[in-house]
């Protein structure tokens, strides 16, 4: 074993930095160890990720390292990246809906809130979209907040070695994912929620479905409390951790848990309503510590206040059977009506006699819909909402055309993972995996 | 339709109609009434358009919708004057008094408030716009770049999405800059959640925020050629042989606009 200050890998005229080890002479690694185990001055570089269990996904750290304690850590993002707002310019408005579904992976329903609420208002329909199709908007949020939520408390419980709490949790949400799967068909990437409406109302068994999947939460998520909130092993791990306070959440962008758990009750759906959140009784949750223990909190929390709002929903739902979930606008509303054929899927025969049979308008509509799609007046919109992890907004700009010519989307992790230096640097290494657990990034939707 | 018309009766006039006055008779439809060779497009007074479109289909396909000689002009909405009412007016000129002359253009549509400030001013606007007590734009949600060809002289627009929690307000502030000179100064010194945004910015339209503390490529790897989200940028795609036939990558497809 050689401990030289040559590096034989460096280009010519390259500046060689520190110590330079290789394997030339042979010789042991307990040499190297020894020696440096008389040295102070060492700083450990190491690279976490992208592939790495507990990076939530595709998520480089560069960090160094003096000991255990952390003295740098900068993220590395992009390794998700598909070209998503790429590609939505390239389809129609309402094709749009199967592209931003699939980026924040854990939360479809809340981007293809946003780009359709962003579409409706460069539209002018904002005020056509019918009360059920909100309501079920609302309630197929809840439901996907409560999905993320489990998520996030439970990976990030399994990152520190509660494992039960990860079964716990993807054992819940299976039982919403059941629910999606009997709504929209697809238990992700639903391509549910459209510009004007949903895409079918709910089948005939669903609100029974859904009165299980409350029964459901309601005996278990107590469980999630009892087993973490005091747990002197939970709390070691979480409590103290990630501090971020709340200048630094406004100087770096950060919302949702983060930002309530710095004591500030923001929240979209009370300060900015959409889709008529002002009309459901809830509460805003807040914790005063800014650190993981908090955002644990927050979200178990919240949880319950998303259950007050599914239950509310789920109401005016029972009341409302039959009234339209799509705006009545034939040159917008998508014929999105199906039937249950015998592959489990299938046109609506009521549909194909009416635009067969009935009426040349709904045949002509149908056609120009679908291969041509609805144009958009000309002009932007940015419509934010209060996604499971903070502010998702889409920023919409169209030019009059069946296509987009720009969608952005703003996902809060990707404002989240710029605050990981801030609340790791100066902890320990072992602390890196909580706070990222904290911030609840999924690549999907931080790289698009 | 008419109940007049007879089976089997000529449908089409095939000469150009010259009489303004002439209407088509019962169970004629005039295919090609349409005589002017250039069609001028219906533009407001007020509206800026930027970009004139031909046809109904896109670029170099063979437009067979038969609204070839079509022309569409591409309105965006136009300039507001004051007063724009609500908080507007307090918010516009509370700036104006801050900063000297500091709006190209003004805009007040669906609702969101759209301050265009020339890239000389955009540090001083933004300042006063965070740190004044009766602006108190604190939280700088989202930066997004956007490409428009037709925008001589301005091809680049750079977007950034303001919050006022204080005030519980939001403002879009738009800048821009000519693709032969893409420099935009970096708003990073005043809010640092623009950090990563400026950086996306960078990456997707090689927008240059002067300033900015660390300007590379975020979202593609670091040795890319090119900034894909601009519009001279092709989407890519191969031709996918699929039982027998072959279906072209999306951008060579032909499709409306």
């Amino acid at each position: 074993m050689t401990v030289d200050r040559n590096d034989l890998y460096a280009s010519p005229g390259d500046e060689t930095e520190g110590t330079v080890y290789t394997a030339m002479g042979g010789g042991d690694w307990a040499d190297i160890a020894g020696e440096q185990a008389e040295r102070g001055d060492e700083v450990l570089v190491i690279n976490m990720g992208p592939q790495h269990p507990s990076t939530h996904g595709v998520l480089r750290l560069m960090v160094e390292c003096d000991g255990e304690t952390v003295t740098s850590i900068r993220p590395g993002i992009g390794f998700l990246h598909t070209g998503i707002e790429k590609n939505m310019e390239y389809r129609s408005w309402t094709q749009g809906t199967t592209f931003v579904t699939r980026m924040d992976y854990v939360s479809p329903l809340f981007n293809e809130a946003a780009y359709c609420l962003a579409v409706e208002r460069l539209l002018g329909i904002t005020d056509q979209i019918p009360q059920r199709a909100s309501d079920i908007r609302v309630l197929m949020m809840e439901l996907c907040r409560i999905a993320s939520h489990l998520i996030a408390i439970g990976t990030g419980g399994m990152e520190i070695g509660a494992l039960t709490v990860m079964t716990i949790g993807f054992r819940e949400r299976e039982m919403i994912l059941d629910f999606f799967e009997a709504v929209t068909g697809l238990r992700m990437n639903h391509a549910y929620i459209r510009p004007g409406g949903v895409a079918i109302d709910l089948p005939e068994t669903g609100i029974a479905q859904l009165h299980d999947v409350i029964n459901w939460l309601e005996k278990h998520l107590p469980e999630y409390a009892a087993f973490c909130n005091e747990n002197p092993i939970f709390k070691g791990r979480m409590v103290g951790v990630g501090h971020q306070d709340l200048s630094a959440c406004f100087a770096l962008g950060v919302t949702g848990p983060i930002l309530r758990s710095t004591g500030y009750a923001w929240d979209l759906r009370k300060q900015q309503p959409y889709c008529g959140y002002e009309t459901y009784d809830f509460d805003v949750i807040t914790w005063d510590t800014s650190d993981a223990y908090g955002r644990f909190r927050v979200r178990l929390d919240e949880m319950w206040e998303s259950l007050k709002i599914v239950k509310q929903a789920t109401d005016r739902l029972e009341a409302s059977t039959g009234q339209p979930v799509m705006v009545d606008d034939p040159k917008i509303a998508w014929p999105a009506t199906l039937a249950l054929g015998p592959d489990g899927q299938g046109n609506s025969h009521e549909h194909i006699k009416h635009i067969m049979g009935e009426s040349m308008e709904a045949l002509i509509h149908h056609f120009k819909l679908v291969t041509e799609g609805f144009r958009v007046p000309p002009g932007q919109a940015y419509v934010p909402i209060e996604s499971p992890k903070g502010e998702l907004a889409c920023h919409v700009v169209s030019d009059g055309g069946t296509k987009p010519f720009r969608v952005h989307m703003r996902d809060p992790g990707f404002n989240h993972l710029q605050s990981v230096p801030i609340q790791c640097e100066g902890g320990m290494l072992a602390d890196i995996v909580v706070a990222i657990g904290s911030l609840d990034p999924v690549m999907g939707g931080v790289d698009r | 339709m008419t109940a007049e018309k007879l089976p089997g009766e000529e449908k089409t006039v095939s000469e150009p109609v010259t009489d303004p006055e002439a209407s088509p008779k019962a169970g004629v439809e005039r295919e090609d009434a349409q005589a002017d060779p250039v069609l001028t497009p219906a533009v407001g007074e007020e509206a800026t358009p930027i970009a004139l479109r031909k046809g109904m289909w896109s670029e170099g396909a063979g437009d067979t919708s038969g609204y070839s000689r079509i022309v569409r002009a591409t309105d965006w909405p136009a300039p507001s004057e004051p007063p724009f009412g609500s908080w507007y007016d307090q918010v516009h000129a509370r700036l104006a008094t801050l900063v000297a002359d500091p709006y190209t253009k003004v805009v007040l549509d669906r609702g969101e408030l759209t301050f265009h400030i020339p890239r000389e001013k955009l540090s001083e606007a933004m300042q006063a716009l965070r740190d004044d007590a009766l602006l108190r734009f604190e939280f700088c949600a989202s930066v997004s770049g956007v490409n428009y060809p037709d925008d001589v002289g301005a091809e680049l627009h750079v977007a950034y999405h303001l919050q006022s929690m204080t005030h519980n307000r939001r403002l879009r502030v738009e800048t821009s800059c000519p693709d032969a000179d893409p420099h935009v100064p970096s708003v990073v010194a005043i809010y640092p959640a623009a950090d990563w945004h400026e950086r996306e910015t960078w990456d997707m339209f090689g927008i240059i925020f002067d300033g900015h503390p660390h300007l590379t490529r975020i979202l593609m790897p670091d040795d890319w050629v090119g900034h894909p989200q601009r519009k001279d940028y092709p989407l890519g795609g191969i031709p996918i042989e699929y039982k027998g036939t072959t279906v072209p990558p999306v951008e060579a497809r032909r499709s409306y606009r």
